[in-house]
């Protein structure tokens, strides 16, 4: 057992198959999808309302969505620490400023890689509330659920990746 | 405890999402979809792990869902879409997607594994979700509702019972992975 938690990789096929299991729990003990952007959207509804004495819970979208700590909020938190334990245990732990397949092409500059890294997290903390969920909300809770606009948005996430990513790295398909 | 109970305990949920997201990340990380090279592989197409493990999730989700479901245990929680929202929202998300390099659940796991631009990530969406925020009424009122789709869910789309469509879905997904293996990914 120990040793299985210490391995660096599992087969995708069987986190996957993981993922899906752990699916069934959220939507028997919760009621609810699994979604990581909610939380972003809570953290900057709570940050609002720090600033402006509360009055940001006024604005329409705070009205639908109230900010707070709960499931979504707590879920990535524990991706964090569960991510941790998982690098911890295989021994894989490692700071890193720039991924070395981004310096392959860009350099090692900690400038430029954290200006792309934040103009692409603006890009998905946006993109994700504007359709209303990510890569696991729409990506796979919602998909699982043969959810027409999660196909239609786990396409569109994709489709807009792959042209991103082959602007900046070149296409290499055949 | 009846599932009432505890599903309407805050408490309680609490507690459960902090452990769903222990699990959810650890199995993330070992999938190795934490790391940037293996998402930017995937938008390159050269490295199909982020399809396989997000497949796999679907197959065995999909099957116990439709099944919970039919047991009476669950209900679904699917969202209505529009060209306006799901097309154009995708699409923006797709784009940050690739300048990242990770999504918000994988960029959340990366940052415990000690990745920093992950979370200089993670306050971006943060901003982003605020930015939505603000330019909701706006976006409400000229966007997010054009071309709004008219069925919910595949099989209210297609018309064929749900089970059927689970069962075709499998194959699909089987499919994949066959052909997958086939060109040595």
């Amino acid at each position: 057992m120990i040793e299985w938690l210490m391995m660096a990789r599992w087969s995708p096929y069987v986190v996957g198959g993981g993922i899906g299991v752990l699916i069934w729990t959220v939507f028997l003990l919760s009621d609810h999808p699994l979604g990581c952007s909610t939380a972003f959207a809570n953290t900057a509804g709570m940050v609002e309302c720090a600033f402006s004495h509360g009055k940001a819970r006024e604005m329409p979208y705070y009205k639908k969505f109230i900010p707070g700590i709960d499931w979504y909020w707590m879920l990535i938190v524990g991706v964090l620490i569960g991510a941790f334990l998982s690098a911890y245990l295989s021994g894989t732990l490692a700071l890193v400023i720039v991924p070395s397949f981004f310096a392959s092409t860009f350099g090692t500059g900690a400038v430029l890689r954290f200006t792309v890294a934040l103009i692409g997290g603006i890009l998905l903390g946006l993109g994700a509330r504007w359709a209303g969920g990510c890569t696991s909300g729409h990506g796979i809770s919602g998909t699982l659920q043969l959810a027409l606009s999660s196909w239609v948005a786990a396409i569109c996430f994709f489709a807009g990746g792959i042209l991103v990513a082959g602007l900046m790295f070149g296409f290499r398909f055949p | 405890m009846t599932l009432e109970k505890i599903r309407s305990d805050d408490r309680i949920q609490i507690v459960l999402g902090l452990l769903t997201g222990i699990v959810f990340g650890f199995l993330l990380q070992k999938g190795g979809v934490t790391t940037y090279g293996v998402i930017l592989g995937q938008l390159l197409l050269t490295d199909f792990t982020v399809l396989k493990v997000m497949l796999s999730a679907v197959l065995v989700g999909m099957i116990g869902i439709y099944a919970l479901k039919t047991a009476g245990l669950v209900r679904l929680h699917c969202r209505m879409g529009s060209i306006g929202a799901t097309v154009i929202g995708g699409l923006i998300f797709g784009a940050g997607f690739a300048l990242l390099g990770y999504c918000p659940g994988t960029a959340a796991g990366a940052l415990g594994t000690g990745a920093l631009d992950a979370g200089v990530g993670m306050a971006g969406m943060a901003i982003g979700a605020g930015i939505f925020a603000r330019l909701y009424p706006f976006l409400d009122r000229v966007i997010l509702n054009k071309g709004a789709f008219q069925s919910q869910t595949i099989p209210d789309l297609i018309g064929i019972r749900p089970g059927i469509v689970v069962i075709i879905v499998a194959v699909m997904i089987i499919g994949i992975f066959w052909a997958l293996s086939a060109i040595g990914m």
